[in-house]
C-alpha cells in the first residue's frame, strides 16, 4: 500500500498563502488507511487551516471533498464543480492522486499536502514499514520473501554489509532490523540457506525505465 | 618501500599495513607528512575512500602521491558514491598510473557522513566489486567488451569477525572467498579467540588468502564504551575497558597503543593470522610507536 | 459560542457533578456551556477543533476517574485525543492548553468548579 505523511504545517500554509478559497481533496484508499489523507483527515486539516488563518483575521474559505481513488480521472472529474469554485486545490492524496488532480484541472494550482514516502504494510496498528522497492525485477523468490532493495538500507544483493549492529539491527538505524539478517533467519527456517550462499550479479536497475509505463490487457 | 604488495603477501611471514585518510581539501600537505612517515615502515598504505561518508580528497589521488614518493599503495574503493561505469573507469585510471592493489568495500551509509542529503549509489556491493575487478583483470569490462589494456590488480576486501549475529556475515565472507581475494583486512578485533575462529573459517574455504588483523587503538574507557554502543561490528571486551579505565589521566592514548601492540605481538607469536592492518585515523603520526612496541620495526 | 468554555461532560460522572454544582448553588463563570455526552470517548478531535473555530475560548472534556470508565477505555481514548488536538492547535500557533481533559467522579461538584475556574483563568491571561 502507498504510505504518505502530512507535510509540515509551515510548508502547507506557505503553499496556499496567496489563495483565499481552497479545496482540500482527500482520497479514500491508501492515504485514508494510513490516516493521512482520508475524509477525516481532510476535515481536521481544513479546521486547522481555518483556525490558523482566522487568527490573522483572515476569512478563509475551505471546501472539503474526498473521492474513492484520486488517481482515477473519472472519479476526480466528479469534483469539477467544486474545483471551479475555488482558487487552488490542496490534495491529501499520494503523488499519483495529486498529479491526476493537476492534470484533470490543468488551469488550477494543485498543491501537495502530503509527502508520499513508500510502499509498505502495517507492522502493527498505525505503524507502517516499507517492504517493496518497485524495482521491476522482483527478487523475493531468492530471499525467502524479504525484499533486499528496501528492507536492506543499502539495497544490496549479496548481504549483509559489514555494519550490522549487535543483535542483527541495521547500521543506519538501530530501530530497524538488518534486512539480510532477516533473510538469513527466514531461509534458515525453511532449510534453504543455499539460496543465500549463491552469488547474485549486479542488479538490472533499468528494469523499469522512469517514467514507468505498462499496457495492461484485460482477460 | 616500493615492494610489490602481491609479492610481499606471498613471501613475508607477517605483513603490516596502515591506513591513511585523505584530508578535506585540495591540499595534500598532511597526507604527504603521513606518507613520508610511514611508507618505509609498512608493507603498504591503504588510502580510504570518502571514509565514514565524509567528503575528502580522493583515494586515487593519495595513492598516486604514495607511488610518487616510493611507497606501495592500496586503493580503497567503496560502492556508495559511484556506479559501475565510474568504478570501472576509475580502476582503469588507477592501474594506468601505477596503482596495483585494490580493497573492495560496500561502503558506509550516507547518514553517518557530512553530506546527509546525498543520493546513495550502491549500484554494486563488495562481492560484485570483487568479481568486477577480476573481469577487468581478464581484459574485459562488465558487459564483455574487450579492453584496450586491462589490469592485474591484487584484490583485497574487509570482513567483520565481531559481527553479531556472525552467521550471515560468514555467508558473505564465503562469497568473497569464492569470488577470489588475495587478502582480507578485518575490522577491529580485540578478542584473539574470535580472530582464531574467524581464520579457521576462512581456511576451510581458502588456504591461500592472507588475513590481516584489523587494529584500531582504543584510547580511553569512554571511547571503548562509545564504540561498543555506536560503531557497528566492533566489540571491545570488558577487560580492555577496565585496563583503560585504570590508566592514569592523560595516558589513555599510550595505554591504547600498548594494548594494540600487545594484540599484534600475540597474533604474530601464535601465528593466528598473516599480518596486521593498523587504523589510527587522525593520529597517523603515532603509528610508528605501535609498530615499535609490537616489534615490527 | 462567543468566548465560551465548552465542557463535554460524561453523563456518568462530570455531568452529574455539574448538575450537583448547580443544585448546590456553587458559583461558576458565566461563559460556560455544558454538553452532555454518554462517554468522554464520544468526543472526537473534529468536535474540539470546530468548537474553537466557532468561537469557543476553550474546550474541556470531562470523564470518569482512571479505571472507572463505564465503557472501559472511553476516558483513555479521550485523553489521547485531547492531547493530539492540543498538538494540532500548537501547529497553527494556538495555545494547545485551550483543550484539556480531566477526570472526576459524579459526587465531585467542587472539583468540577475548580476545573472550570482554572481554565477560565488561563483564557483570561491570554485574552479571550
Amino acid at each position: 500500500m502507498i504510505v504518505a505523511e502530512r507535510k509540515p504545517m509551515e510548508e502547507i500554509l506557505q503553499m496556499i498563502a496567496p489563495y483565499k478559497k481552497v479545496l482540500l481533496a482527500g482520497c479514500g484508499t491508501c492515504v485514508a488507511i494510513c490516516w493521512t489523507g482520508g475524509e477525516k483527515e481532510v476535515g481536521i486539516l481544513s479546521s486547522q487551516l481555518r483556525l490558523a488563518r482566522g487568527k490573522e483575521g483572515d476569512k478563509t474559505n475551505t471546501v472539503e471533498a474526498t473521492v474513492e481513488r484520486q488517481c482515477e480521472k473519472e472519479m476526480v472529474e466528479e469534483l469539477r464543480d467544486k474545483v471551479e469554485g475555488v482558487e487552488a486545490v490542496l490534495s491529501l492524496a499520494c503523488g499519483a492522486g495529486i498529479q491526476t488532480m493537476a492534470e484533470v484541472f490543468e488551469d488550477k494550482p494543485v498543491f501537495p499536502a502530503v509527502n508520499t514516502t513508500f510502499l509498505g504494510s502495517p507492522e502493527g496498528e498505525g505503524v507502517w514499514l516499507e517492504n517493496c522497492g518497485a524495482c521491476g525485477d522482483c527478487f523475493l523468490d531468492r530471499t525467502g520473501g524479504i525484499c533486499p532493495m528496501v528492507r536492506c538500507a543499502k539495497g544490496i544483493l549479496n548481504g549483509p554489509c559489514g555494519g550490522t549492529r549487535k543483535g542483527g539491527k541495521c547500521e543506519i538505524d538501530p530501530d530497524k532490523d538488518c534486512g539480510w539478517v532477516l533473510i538469513y533467519r527466514r531461509l534458515e527456517k525453511q532449510g534453504r540457506l543455499d539460496l543465500m550462499r549463491k552469488y547474485y550479479p549486479p542488479k538490472n536497475f533499468r528494469a523499469v525505465k522512469r517514467p514507468g509505463k505498462m499496457k495492461a490487457i484485460k482477460a | 618501500m616500493a615492494r610489490d604488495f602481491r609479492e610481499t603477501l606471498k613471501t613475508k611471514d607477517f605483513v603490516v599495513t596502515a591506513e591513511a585518510a585523505p584530508t578535506k581539501g585540495s591540499s595534500v600537505e598532511r597526507s604527504l607528512e603521513h606518507i613520508e612517515l610511514l611508507k618505509d615502515k609498512v608493507d603498504a598504505l591503504n588510502v580510504t575512500d570518502n571514509q565514514s561518508s565524509v567528503m575528502r580528497y580522493p583515494s586515487v589521488g593519495i595513492c598516486l602521491l604514495i607511488k610518487e614518493h616510493g611507497g606501495e599503495a592500496v586503493l580503497q574503493v567503496t560502492c556508495r558514491d559511484r556506479n559501475r561505469l565510474a568504478i570501472q573507469a576509475d580502476l582503469l585510471f588507477a592501474w594506468s598510473r601505477g596503482v596495483r592493489n585494490v580493497l573492495c568495500l560496500t561502503g558506509d551509509s550516507i547518514d553517518v557522513g557530512d553530506h546527509k542529503e546525498a543520493k546513495p549509489v550502491f549500484d554494486l556491493e563488495s562481492v560484485q566489486l570483487i568479481h568486477l575487478v577480476h573481469t577487468l583483470n581478464s581484459g574485459k569490462d562488465m558487459t564483455g567488451n574487450e579492453l584496450t589494456g586491462g589490469t592485474d590488480f591484487c584484490i583485497g576486501t574487509s570482513a567483520t569477525p565481531s559481527a553479531d549475529p556472525i552467521e550471515p556475515q560468514l555467508v558473505k565472507v564465503q562469497k568473497k572467498l569464492e569470488a577470489g581475494v588475495d587478502f582480507i583486512q578485518t575490522q577491529a578485533v580485540y578478542d584473539l579467540d574470535e580472530l582464531k575462529r574467524f581464520v579457521e573459517f576462512v581456511r576451510k574455504h581458502d588456504q591461500k588468502v592472507k588475513v590481516l588483523l584489523g587494529i584500531v587503538p582504543v584510547i580511553g574507557a569512554k571511547m571503548a564504551q562509545y564504540m561498543n554502543e555506536n560503531v557497528p561490528g566492533i566489540f571491545v571486551p570488558q577487560y580492555i575497558i577496565d585496563e583503560l579505565a585504570q590508566a592514569p589521566k592523560g595516558t589513555g592514548i599510550n595505554k591504547g597503543i600498548e594494548i594494540a601492540a600487545r594484540l599484534i605481538r600475540k597474533a604474530k607469536e601464535d601465528k593466528l593470522c598473516d599480518g596486521a592492518h593498523i587504523m589510527f585515523i587522525g593520529k597517523e603520526e603515532r603509528v610508528p610507536e605501535i609498530l615499535e612496541a609490537a616489534g615490527l620495526l | 459560542m462567543n468566548g465560551e468554555i465548552i465542557a463535554f461532560c460524561c453523563e456518568h460522572s462530570a455531568y452529574a457533578a455539574a448538575d450537583a454544582a448547580g443544585k448546590q448553588g456553587l458559583h461558576y463563570p458565566e461563559k460556560l456551556r455544558v454538553i452532555r455526552v454518554p462517554c468522554a470517548g464520544r468526543v472526537d478531535i473534529i468536535h474540539m477543533l470546530k468548537a474553537l473555530e466557532e468561537g469557543a475560548a476553550a474546550v474541556l472534556v470531562l470523564g470518569c476517574e482512571d479505571g472507572l470508565c463505564q465503557h472501559l477505555t472511553g476516558n483513555v481514548r479521550a485523553k489521547e485525543r485531547v492531547k493530539y488536538s492540543g498538538m494540532l492547535l500548537t501547529e497553527v500557533g494556538i495555545d494547545g492548553g485551550r483543550v484539556g481533559m480531566f477526570n472526576l467522579a459524579a459526587n465531585a461538584p467542587h472539583k468540577f468548579i475548580k476545573i472550570i475556574k482554572e481554565m477560565n483563568e488561563r483564557i483570561k491571561k491570554q485574552g479571550r
